[in-house]
């Protein structure tokens, strides 16, 4: 069932832009036009190429934010969101606790339970 | 000439096409009846009628009007069993989320045990803390923690709390109430407390599953713990139903002033954004005695008096048994593709 949505509806995550206006509806609430207009403009594309899988697997590479084939050296997980924060100019959580974690800024490091 | 479509419990069944009509229309006027909303369009209805007519066996969204997918129930799909529509495939978490970004392509995802309501979770606070942490090093999309509340299993014989079910038929109805609001209580505590520690493991967000399946009093927990997480703690928050209407087994809480027992999809979203909730999904319960195009017809009038008035994103449920999807452990393509293309063209949602 999973499959069939994805095939008929679904922007296809780190395939092509799908993780980042994810992103922005998930951090700034923002609706699926506004979101994906914010990325695009990020990305300097349009909407419609956020889907496209062709061009955003080259976009994404040049843009070092993770790719959904395996490639060595290209970003990965941690690294990965660093860079897609700073491209979106948004706050992701893991890679602020990420940077307290690791001294790179101050603040307290995490407790932990 | 006979349309090949479905019923609600994923049968086949055949009809014309001034009934297949006929369905969308009389599913439309149930949910606007019942909701005190809009019918669909003729416009929409023709749309409807054009996909489920056409005999392909998949459909799809136009190009460009792709949304983003939310999950819950994490890797049941993989792991777990039929409870879950699961095939019990020998992955955990960590190659089940992975394989769910790379494989499939997912736009986020959640991670939960698959035991998947608040209450035993707790238990496992520290393994599931681990887990997240773990997950959020390797991966590149959002990651929820998620869980279902499922007030139900705080009561007796699987909790401590007077069940509620016992005591309404004997007329106790003031202790009915009142266990609900002292389970409640405890119900939240644990919400909270999952939540909290999800913030310091880096979560992208909290997912609240298949809230108020316990009716009014559930629903009100969860409002508070929403409030709680999202302006407390900062962290998203996504809501999702688990009916169409709160069911009004407490009869008297309120949220903000309004009555929770009886809330239809537009008026749950409404408090839900009272409550800080980043993203809402509405529920639409599928009728197995009723064709899919009824069902979809009834889904997508409540899901359309969402987005009208929706100021944050409305991903509706489409999973089995809901959103117009058949009641069957493994739906068929052809219809979950058409629910999930309609969604987006009719429903206008803003992911699934």
């Amino acid at each position: 069932m999973h499959i069939a949505h994805l095939l008929a509806s679904s922007m296809g995550g780190i395939r092509a832009a799908g993780d980042l206006v994810a992103r922005m509806q998930l951090s700034k609430k923002m609706r699926i036009t506004e979101a994906k207009e914010y990325v695009a403009d990020k990305l300097h594309v349009t909407p419609l190429d956020l889907s496209d899988p062709t061009l955003m697997r080259q976009l994404r590479e040049e843009l070092d934010i993770g790719v959904i084939t395996g490639v060595p050296g290209i970003a990965k997980g941690m690294a990965a969101k660093v860079r897609i924060a700073e491209l979106l100019d948004i706050q992701i959580n893991c890679v602020e606790q990420f940077k307290k974690k690791t001294g790179l800024v101050t603040g307290p490091k995490s407790a932990g339970n | 000439m006979k349309i090949l479509t479905r019923m609600g419990d994923s049968s086949n069944v055949e009809l014309t096409k001034e009934e297949l009509r006929t369905e969308f229309e009389q599913g439309s006027e149930y949910a606007a009846k019942k909701a005190k909303v809009p019918v669909l369009t003729e416009n929409e209805v023709d749309y409807l009628v054009d996909m489920f007519a056409a005999p392909t066996r998949i459909w799809g969204c136009q190009r460009g009007n792709e949304v983003v997918m939310t999950k819950d129930g994490c890797v049941n799909a993989l792991n777990s069993s039929r409870m879950s529509s699961g095939v019990v495939a020998p992955v955990n978490r960590e190659v089940g989320v992975r394989l769910f970004e790379s494989m499939l392509g997912f736009d986020s995802m959640e991670i939960s045990h698959n035991d998947y309501s608040v209450k035993p979770q707790r238990f496992l606070k520290a393994l599931e803390m681990l887990h997240v942490e773990l997950l959020m090093e390797t991966t590149i999309f959002p990651l929820l923690y998620g869980f279902m509340p499922n007030l139900g299993l705080y009561y007796r014989p699987d909790g401590s709390f007077e069940n509620p079910s016992d005591l309404l038929p004997i007329g106790k109805i003031d202790e009915a109430r009142q266990t609900q609001e002292e389970a409640g209580k405890a119900c939240l505590d644990d919400c909270i407390e999952m939540s909290d520690c999800m913030l310091e493991m880096g979560a992208d967000g909290i997912d609240f599953d298949t809230v108020a399946s316990t009716g009014d009093a559930e629903f009100y927990r969860v409002l508070q713990a929403c409030d709680h997480v999202a302006n407390d703690t900062g962290l998203p928050v996504e809501i999702g139903m688990s009916a169409e209407m709160v069911l009004g087994f407490h009869g008297q809480l309120e949220y903000n002033g309004k009555r929770l027992a009886g809330m239809w999809p537009h008026q749950q979203l409404q408090i839900c954004e009272e409550a800080g909730c980043a993203i809402f999904g509405p529920v639409s319960n599928t009728n197995t005695k009723k064709t899919v195009p009824w069902n979809l017809g009834k889904a997508l009038t409540f899901v359309k008096a969402c987005t009208e008035i929706a100021k944050i994103p409305v991903h509706p449920n489409v999973g089995m048994g809901v959103g117009g999807v058949p009641m069957f452990e493994t739906p068929a393509v052809d219809v979950v593709t058409r629910c999930s293309a309609a969604m987006i063209e009719i429903g206008h949602a803003d992911g699934l």
